[in-house]
């Protein structure tokens, strides 16, 4: 049907959102590093300079060096990092899997919670499980995410010295990526990241979900599914939550590029070898390509999620398959 | 006419003697923000004056420790600076990010929400697709980066100087849609009913019929929003200090106060980071009951993301 | 016996303090097979009614006094499971809109079929095939196609006999239709009223139909209560009642409707609007806005009593008509 002009014209919006980062991007580079103090240093004299910038086209008009840039960026030339001396994506893909682990395991704890408990506080929205949880949650909502982080560190590594307060402990390499999922030290390293970064998203979702269902256990809907007699279960899990998923998806997806961007600071204060930590590094020792590929890497990842999000919103709701998002 | 007047005026003030936890949460409230107004007055230190400081005074634990001293309250941190003057101090750098991070949210997003709303049309189509495009990134990474690129280009010395302003500046552009998107949806509810239609016909002028007609009746979910973005901005600014994009360490906003002592909690001084994150998050969660207890006495008409 | 019997039943709402009374002493029967009509404007209580037939009012709502007999059981007092094995079995409803009654995201065909094995062991095949079957009874086309559709693929009309269809899989005693046309286009109206009529006929249905508009009701049932505020204030056999009016709101309700012996002459308007719940004047609840009303109206409420074969609660039945 539609789905595919609608698949287009999103991968369009997605094409158009990557030029514009780039364009961010490599105005960063145009500003800020100079290639030429990384070449030559500070020992040549102004004319030589000239000359070298001319050579290398630093000197070209604007379009022809972005033109230059785009097509390094299209084939994964995103400069050398200076501190490494690798080539910075190389630098930030190895980071990748560390980053990808927590956001993975942080997700999953906020499905695993929020989904009942959120189901639960709809269902009952009178009782005092219910108040308890709400009264959690705008506390939850309260605590900074690295507040959170420190506050697990005092806890459970200096106080009670259950678990390992940073790094990713013991890692197993598979191809190119490097997991902490096949080691008990490697497991044990991610729990508290992991609870962390999740800390700040679970009160949100669970009253996202809570409110979404009650508005749907009152849709007409509900009521004649109650007035045909079917189960409680059956009213509550099939007919309410399927209709409450529409618009967690949407939110939920939107809050993916939050959860990266928290990322960075649970990255930083359990020291996890990730993207986000390796970012403020790069910031610290201004290490410029480094930074633009940072950048690069996270619109992506956005623009990835944000178009996965759009198109599984599709899949589930039979409405939209001829207009987009409208319902 | 306007909502927020009619219920200052019924049960405003009735249901908030009537709550204990809006009580509560306004006191703590009005609290730190004497405390932070106050600072140059009752804090025992100006911890801005390395005069008034002794490096032999670090690391004192606070008052109720074994090792705690009568004059530190609350301990002192590695450059022997009284915690408590500190923490007086950064509440004030801290609600003022806040504070002023929001009124700038407002003024832009309420001015774009009511041209977007009265216009319609392209206008409203651009404003609203740049206010998808812009929530879909996350605010706090927009921040990180915007901040991390400008102290790369600016040198840790200048951007240190012009942190303030740099935080208000990227705090308050990056939140506008919030504003914007619930401001359109009230307008174009408002725009629908009589008064403004009897506004049109007697000859206002549009300029005048927004400002004058439209948006008081907007100012419930102006309000309601503004609490909490405030709680936001105060959140947002003490994760950007804590990864060192924010406030420096010699004029320490509460995240910055809280990353200062992060590494020395690992040597047990756990009071120069532990009492400033009570303190921020008391702060927050004052706000926020504040703000939940508001959407529920005013009832606003909130943009709602479908 | 009667099919149904509902007698003093009585619905209130707790909230903060007080309770409002949304339903007073109100009593009916239905035999079976026979078609009753509910009228009264919006907030009248004849949903309230419906609902707390099936015990379906929504929280914080409650059946405070009165019993529904059925069966030989009480509705009002059943547990949760026999409720549910009698709601969509027993007794079906008919709701207002059908584009808001459907579930937006599950098939026609899932929610037959959900219906069908909730109240019977019954295989996937046997459920398709009857519900199927009652699609083409209510004269959808091409059924086999349509039991897949999403209810956002049918237009209104359709969408509002596979909800009749849905009401009638399990061959119910009772349907209860609450403004089952009021949605709809008026074109359709009529279309989709006959349909109902017939296939209650055809299974021996007994009808509650309630609604607003009372030349609806006037064409089809054979007796007919009328609502204000909570309680009933007038009921008796249709005929009579829409000839003969006794109580000055039925008399309103009549005088409002357009006239097919006096085209272009002026529409009568019953003054003032129903009271909320909150806010029910003491006395008679309909003496503000009526014309006949004295100083006894405003101190007592009248009873339901019985002038010449019908019931009525008015101070002055005797006088009108």
């Amino acid at each position: 049907m539609d789905t595919l002009a609608f698949l287009i014209r999103r991968l369009g919006q997605a094409v158009v959102v990557m030029l514009v980062i780039s364009v961010i991007g490599f105005s960063i580079q145009d500003n800020l590093g100079d290639p030429l103090r990384e070449l030559v240093g500070q020992a040549v004299s102004e004319a030589e300079r000239q000359a070298l910038r001319d050579e290398m086209g630093l000197n070209d008009p604007f379009v022809l060096r972005f033109g230059r840039f785009l097509a390094g960026a299209v084939q994964g030339d995103l400069g050398t990092s200076y501190f490494f001396k690798r080539p910075a994506l190389e630098v930030i893909l190895d980071k990748f899997p560390a980053t990808f682990e927590l956001v993975l395991a942080a997700s999953l704890i906020i499905v695993l919670v929020s989904v009942p408990l959120g189901v639960f506080c709809a269902i009952r929205p009178n009782g005092w499980v219910t108040q308890a949880i709400m009264g959690f949650s705008i506390v939850g909502i309260s605590i900074p995410v690295f507040l959170t982080a420190i506050f697990l560190i005092y806890i459970f590594s200096i106080e009670l010295g259950w678990l390992p307060s940073f790094g990713r402990g013991q890692t197993v390499t598979l191809g190119w990526w490097t997991t902490g999922l096949l080691t008990r030290d490697g497991l044990a390293h991610l729990v508290l990241p992991a609870i962390a970064l999740s800390s700040i998203m679970l009160p949100l979702f669970i009253r996202l979900i809570r409110g979404e269902m009650m508005e749907v256990l009152r849709t007409e809907y509900v009521r004649f599914a109650w007035a045909k007699g079917l189960s409680s279960r059956r009213v509550w899990f099939v007919h309410a939550f399927k209709n409450t998923l529409l618009p967690v998806i949407t939110v939920g997806g939107v809050q993916i590029g939050t959860l990266i961007a928290y990322t960075i600071l649970t990255e930083t204060v359990f020291q996890w070898p990730g993207m986000g930590f390796l970012f403020l590094e790069a910031v610290n020792r201004v290490d410029t390509p480094l930074i633009i590929a940072y950048i690069i890497v996270v619109g992506l990842i956005f623009v990835v999620t944000n178009t996965v999000v759009d198109l599984v919103y599709t899949l589930v709701n039979p409405m939209v398959k001829i207009t987009g998002r409208a319902a | 006419m306007s909502a927020v007047r009619a219920a200052l005026q019924s049960n405003f003030v009735y249901r908030f003697l009537g709550d204990p936890v809006a009580m509560v949460s306004a006191g703590v409230l009005l609290l730190f923000v004497l405390g932070a107004a106050l600072a140059p007055w009752i804090a025992p230190q100006n911890p801005y004056d390395p005069l008034q400081i002794d490096i032999m005074d670090s690391e004192i634990p606070p008052v109720w420790q074994a090792e705690g001293e009568a004059r530190f309250v609350f301990g002192t941190d590695a450059q022997g600076r009284d915690m408590l003057s500190t923490i007086l101090y950064g509440t004030g750098i801290s609600l003022t990010i806040g504070v002023f991070a929001v009124l700038l949210q407002g003024l832009i997003g309420v001015t774009i929400g009511l041209i977007s709303g009265y216009y319609g049309g392209r206008v409203d189509g651009f404003f609203m697709r740049l206010a998808d495009i812009q929530l879909s990134f996350s605010t706090l990474m927009v921040a990180i980066i915007v901040l991390a690129v400008f102290q790369a280009a600016f040198g840790v010395g200048l951007y240190e100087e012009l942190a303030i302003i740099m935080l208000i500046l990227v705090i308050g552009i990056a939140e506008w849609p919030q504003y914007a998107r619930t401001v359109r949806a009230n307008v174009l509810a408002e725009k629908e009913k009589e008064y403004v239609d009897a506004a049109r016909v007697i000859g206002l002028s549009r300029l005048r019929i927004m400002f004058r007609h439209i948006l008081p009746n907007t100012l419930s979910p102006i309000l309601v929003i503004s609490t909490v973005q405030v709680a936001n901005a105060i959140v947002a600014e003490a994760a950007l200090s804590f990864l060192g994009l924010g406030m420096p360490v010699t004029k320490p906003s509460l995240g910055s106060l809280i990353r200062a002592g992060f590494e020395f909690i690992f040597s047990g001084t756990w009071w120069i980071t532990i009492i400033p994150s009570i303190v921020l998050i008391v702060l927050i969660l004052a706000i926020n009951l504040l703000g939940d207890w508001l959407r529920d006495v005013l009832n606003p008409r909130l943009y709602k993301e479908t | 016996m009667a099919l149904l019997e509902v007698r003093g039943l009585e619905v209130t709402f707790p909230l903060r303090g007080a309770a409002l009374t949304a339903l007073r002493g109100v009593d009916f029967t239905l035999d079976a097979g026979e078609r009753l009509g509910i009228v009264g404007e919006s907030g009248a209580g004849k949903s309230m009614a419906a609902f707390a037939i099936l015990n379906l009012i929504s929280e914080p709502g409650r059946i405070s006094a009165g019993e529904i007999l059925f069966d030989g059981r009480d509705l009002a007092r059943l547990s949760d499971n026999h409720m549910r094995a009698i709601r969509g079995n027993r007794i079906a409803m008919i709701f207002q809109d059908p584009m808001m009654t459907l579930n937006p995201v599950l098939t026609i065909g899932t929610q037959m079929v959900e219906c069908l094995k909730a109240h019977q062991k019954i295989g996937e095949a046997e459920a398709k095939r009857r519900a199927i079957e009652k699609l083409r009874e209510v004269a959808i086309p091409s059924p086999e196609t349509r039991f897949d559709s999403y209810p956002h693929e049918l237009s209104g009309g359709l969408r509002q006999r596979v909800v009749i269809a849905i009401a009638l899989l399990l061959d119910p005693a009772i349907i209860i239709a609450d403004e089952p046309t009021t949605a709809l286009d008026v074109t359709i109206q009529a279309e989709i009223m006959g349909l109902m009529i017939a296939l209650c006929e055809n299974h021996n249905v007994g009808l509650i139909l309630i609604t607003h508009d009372i030349a609806v009701v006037s064409e089809i049932t054979r007796r007919l209560i009328v609502m204000y505020a909570g309680r009933i204030v007038e009921a008796g056999p249709t005929a009579e009642l829409i000839a003969a009016p006794r109580h000055p709101y039925t008399r309103g309700l009549l005088k409002a409707l357009p006239q097919k012996n006096r085209p272009g002459g002026m529409l009568h308007q019953i003054p003032g609007t129903m009271p909320s719940l909150a806010a029910i004047p003491d006395g008679c609840a309909f003496h503000p806005r009526c014309e006949h009303a004295d100083a006894r109206c405003r101190r007592s409420v009248p009873a339901l009593r019985d002038v010449g074969g019908r019931l009525v609660s008015c101070h002055h039945a005797e006088r009108i008509s």
